[in-house]
């Protein structure tokens, strides 16, 4: 009887299968036709372009987040990076950079200042990557120190206040920093930024030998060593590639806000990991698409925003988000154990076959 | 079928105990008798099925099928507190402590005394300094488990056992490998005293001459099937050889004649040593050489450092000290990545472990080492590694339907094929295989030496690591034996014989006994 049920669900593992890979995009129509019709403003340009202006912010930090988790890691610090090069940023264009031995403040100029600041964002990306490889503490913990840390620098260097005079003066040369709030056409700069990032993103991880050799560490550390994979550089460059694009968010953020103040991104790590998990990255490493990612990106994002216009409190959608969070890492699991079970199917299949293979020979 | 009842002088019978694991069978209806108040002993290679039936025994494991009777009693086990209650209790062959509690907590794990609710640690301190003491190693029950000596933390695994007063039967699987020659003696005579006391003993152990010393009945087991059981008054250490490996039976040896002197010296590896954590070392000055287009053979028992020494080579212990020449020039061993890049590839002992990614399809799993070399750009030259990756599915008769499916989709053999798809890619000169043919089936494991052959007539040099003795000797040319990391052997054509094999594989160990003795 056991038997009968196994041949039977053959045909219905395949539509399950299917059905479970588009989950993401399922839920994300199934959420906009719910809210177009709850929310009457909801589904027209203007309110998705908000939407879609969110959405880059944590969809950006979503994109670091995942190859870090494809490696088996996490990186909690990402918020605190986004607030810290907030900072610098804010603090380089209203105060520029003062050289006491010299006497001499310097203000640089706009594409200067960004580059420091994306710079300053991939050297902490590699501290986190130095202090989890070469002194060997767990990622988890490795991110929660430094983002004490780098949050308490963000305070730091303002005593806690905010640069609220970031658009630059003619006269400084320090115009046009406000360009990463604007937008082209229609589109904010920001969701501008998320598509190149995740095209880039999605080639690297797929087409790329870094990319596969990041599978393959998350996969199986050991396996991936002994396979000549360099393990401690490809995890520094992955964490450096979070803090990279946590710099981005930060000066996307202060541009977008016209304001630059310590606490930005206070708990961005947690929509970030949401979102990677929601897109059918597995915290267990070795799988994740970048495609997936913003998937579940915009499917926070859209539940956010949805119910913030259809007037849900602000507690209650916390208690919506960390259910949804759960609800897709069940159905993830699910989906794992049926491709395991079909896999086992697959192979005893070839082995039958073998054999009949072998008999008729 | 009620009816069998136990001789008086046997404590446990077991009949026609089989086991069957995915793609082997580990025991095939060996029938055992457990006889009371003495020290059995159980003898056979690697994977004879020793620890497995004691295992059945301890209610580790469960029989596939077979009977077992206590008295005129049949008994099954589902779990080890269930063989514990007929007084059978075991002690692994890696120790099961833990290493984060102290010892009287290992001690009473999982049979706390308790002073109403409350676990009363001062009769867990008395009755753990008691028991110790009475193994004649003292020690305070206080004590971290982690931060003893491994000689000590086994006294603390006997004396787990001990602490209970029901004890009717101790199995003792490889208890000495890792006591020194003095505490193997307390050993003894607290194992004779417990016999004395009417308590049974079963003793695996891979040191032939302690056999012959504390033994009181010998049963031989290969390949999974009973062999033969005798008295050890009646019997020699030579005689236990020959049951162990089968005797006369001759297999046919690999015939090919090259004249091994003409061609050059790809590798060689001179006094090659790695220390093992807290004295010793687990590689012990280990010299030999490999000619172009030979396959050298290292056999060994487990833990003998074989694959330590593939290690050192593949630069996974920069630690390690010794010379390593490849054609002809010294390498400073720094990675993985540099040996693969000059020519050196492995495949890992442990296929899961080691081998695959189990999260990559085939075609992924089979290219990993080699992805760096097909570049196009900054992207993978997906078209070059297609075609590396096909040639080599042909090449290794890799059964895959679609190579983008999962890897675990395929059998076990298969699987190996990949993973030394995946070394052959690299395009090695010298070919390192760590039990290539462990855990696939008969088929796959021929197909896995006309590989080996294949390449090395197309002049690839190959290291193969293997337990089984019939499998080394078919596709050597020449084979070394490693004991207790001592180079112990070296044999080439004519001399490999089983006997000759295996007497070299235990000599390490009465090496180290006598200088220990000396002292």
């Amino acid at each position: 009887m056991a038997a009968d049920t196994k041949k039977g669900s053959g045909g219905n593992n395949q539509l399950l299968m299917t059905l479970l890979k588009g989950r993401t995009l399922i839920v994300l129509a199934i959420l906009f036709v719910f809210f177009s019709c709850a929310a009457p403003n909801f589904f027209n340009v203007n309110s998705l372009l908000s939407v879609a202006k969110h959405v880059a912010l944590f969809g950006i930090l979503a994109i670091g987040m995942t190859y870090v988790i494809i490696t088996g890691g996490i990186d909690l610090s990402v918020g605190a990076v986004v607030g810290f090069c907030g900072m610098i940023a804010g603090g380089f264009l209203q105060e520029g950079l003062t050289l006491p031995m010299f006497g001499v403040t310097i203000y640089m100029s706009v594409p200067v200042v960004v580059i420091v600041t994306l710079l300053i964002g991939i050297l902490l990306g590699v501290v986190n990557g130095l202090i989890i490889t070469k002194l060997g503490v767990t990622p988890f913990i490795a991110t929660l120190g430094t983002m004490y840390v780098w949050r308490g620098f963000a305070n730091i260097r303002s005593n806690g206040a905010t640069f609220n005079d970031i658009a630059g003066k003619a006269g400084l040369g320090n115009q046009g920093f406000t360009f990463f709030g604007s937008s082209l056409g229609i589109i904010p700069m920001g969701v501008i930024i998320l598509v190149i990032f995740a095209i880039i993103a999605g080639l690297v991880l797929n087409k790329t030998a870094f990319g596969w050799h990041v599978l393959a560490i998350g996969g199986n550390t050991n396996a991936a060593r002994l396979s000549g994979i360099k393990v401690d550089k490809s995890l520094i460059i992955v964490y450096a590639i979070s803090g990279f694009c946590s710099a981005m968010v930060g000066i996307i953020t202060t541009a977008q806000l016209m304001a630059a103040h310590p606490a930005t991104g206070e708990s961005w790590e947690m929509n970030a990991i949401a979102a990677s998990v929601l897109g059918g990255t597995s915290m267990a490493g070795g799988v994740g698409t970048i495609v997936g990612t913003i998937e579940g990106a915009f499917v926070i994002g859209v539940i956010n925003d949805g119910m913030t216009m259809m007037g849900v409190t602000e507690f209650w959608q916390q208690v919506i988000r960390g259910l949804v969070i759960i609800i897709a890492v069940v159905i993830d699991q699910v989906q794992r154990n049926i491709q395991a079970r079909m896999a086992l199917q697959a192979r005893n299949e070839s082995k039958s076959e073998d054999k009949a293979a072998a008999a008729t020979a | 079928m009620a009816g069998y009842s136990c001789p008086d002088n046997v404590f446990l019978h077991a009949e026609k105990i089989s086991k069957i694991y995915p793609g082997t069978k580990a025991l095939d209806e060996v029938s055992f008798d457990l006889l009371k108040g003495k020290v059995n002993v159980l003898v056979g290679e690697n994977g004879a099925g020793k620890s497995t039936l004691m295992k059945m025994i301890a209610g580790i494991e469960q029989p596939s099928s077979g009977k077992m009777y206590i008295g005129d009693q049949e008994v099954s086990f589902k779990d080890t507190t269930e063989a514990r209650k007929h007084g059978i209790g075991i002690i692994h062959q890696e120790l099961s402590l833990f290493p984060n509690l102290n010892v009287y907590q290992n001690i009473f794990m999982n049979k706390e005394l308790k002073k109403g609710a409350k676990l009363d640690n001062e009769q867990h301190m008395a009755k753990a300094r008691a028991v110790l003491e009475k193994l004649e190693h003292p020690m305070d029950p206080n004590t971290i488990v982690g931060t003893l000596r491994v000689g000590q933390q086994q006294m603390v695994e006997i004396a787990r056992n001990l602490v209970d007063d029901d004890l009717k039967v101790l199995i003792m699987d490889e208890p000495t490998s890792s006591l020194s020659q003095q505490e193997v003696q307390v050993l003894f005579k607290i194992m004779r005293e417990l016999t004395a006391g009417g308590l049974s003993i079963v003793y695996i152990s891979h040191r032939l001459e302690e056999i012959m010393e504390i033994g009181d009945h010998v049963t031989i087991l290969r390949d999974g099937r009973y062999v033969d059981d005798a008295d050890v008054k009646d019997i020699s250490i030579s005689w236990i050889v020959q049951k162990m490996t089968g005797g006369e039976k001759n297999y046919p040896k690999r015939d090919r004649t090259v004249d091994w002197s003409k061609q050059p010296k790809v590798l060689e590896v001179k006094d090659l040593c790695l220390p093992k954590p807290g004295g010793g070392y687990l590689v012990d000055h280990v010299s030999f050489d490999l000619k172009k287009g030979e396959v050298l053979g290292i056999y060994g028992l487990l833990g003998a450092g074989r694959s330590e020494v593939f290690e050192c080579i593949m630069g996974l212990h920069p630690e390690h000290t010794g010379e390593v020449d490849i054609e002809g020039k010294p390498v400073q061993i720094k990675s993985v990545s540099q040996m693969i890049d000059m020519g050196v590839s492995l495949i890992p002992e442990d296929r899961q472990g080691g081998g695959l990614v189990q999260t990559l399809d085939i075609e992924k799993n089979a290219s990993l080492a080699a992805l760096k070399r097909y570049k196009k750009g900054p992207f993978i030259d997906s078209a070059l590694e297609d075609k590396k990756v096909d040639e080599e599915i042909e090449d290794l008769h890799i059964k895959v339907a679609d190579k983008h499916l999962p890897i675990l989709s395929l059998s076990g053999g298969n699987q190996q094929k990949v993973v030394i798809a995946k070394g052959l890619l690299t395009e090695p000169k010298i070919f390192l295989m760590d039990e290539p043919s462990r855990g696939i089936d008969v088929g796959a494991k021929t197909e896995v030496f006309e590989i080996i052959n294949k390449y090395a007539q197309q002049g690839l040099s190959i290291i193969v690591i293997s337990s089984e003795l019939e499998e080394i000797m078919a596709i050597s040319d020449r084979i070394i034996v490693l004991s207790n990391g001592k180079k112990t052997g070296e044999f080439v054509g004519d001399e490999i014989t089983k006997d000759g094999l295996v007497l070299a594989s235990y000599k390490g160990h009465h090496t180290a006994n006598n200088k220990q003795e000396g002292k």
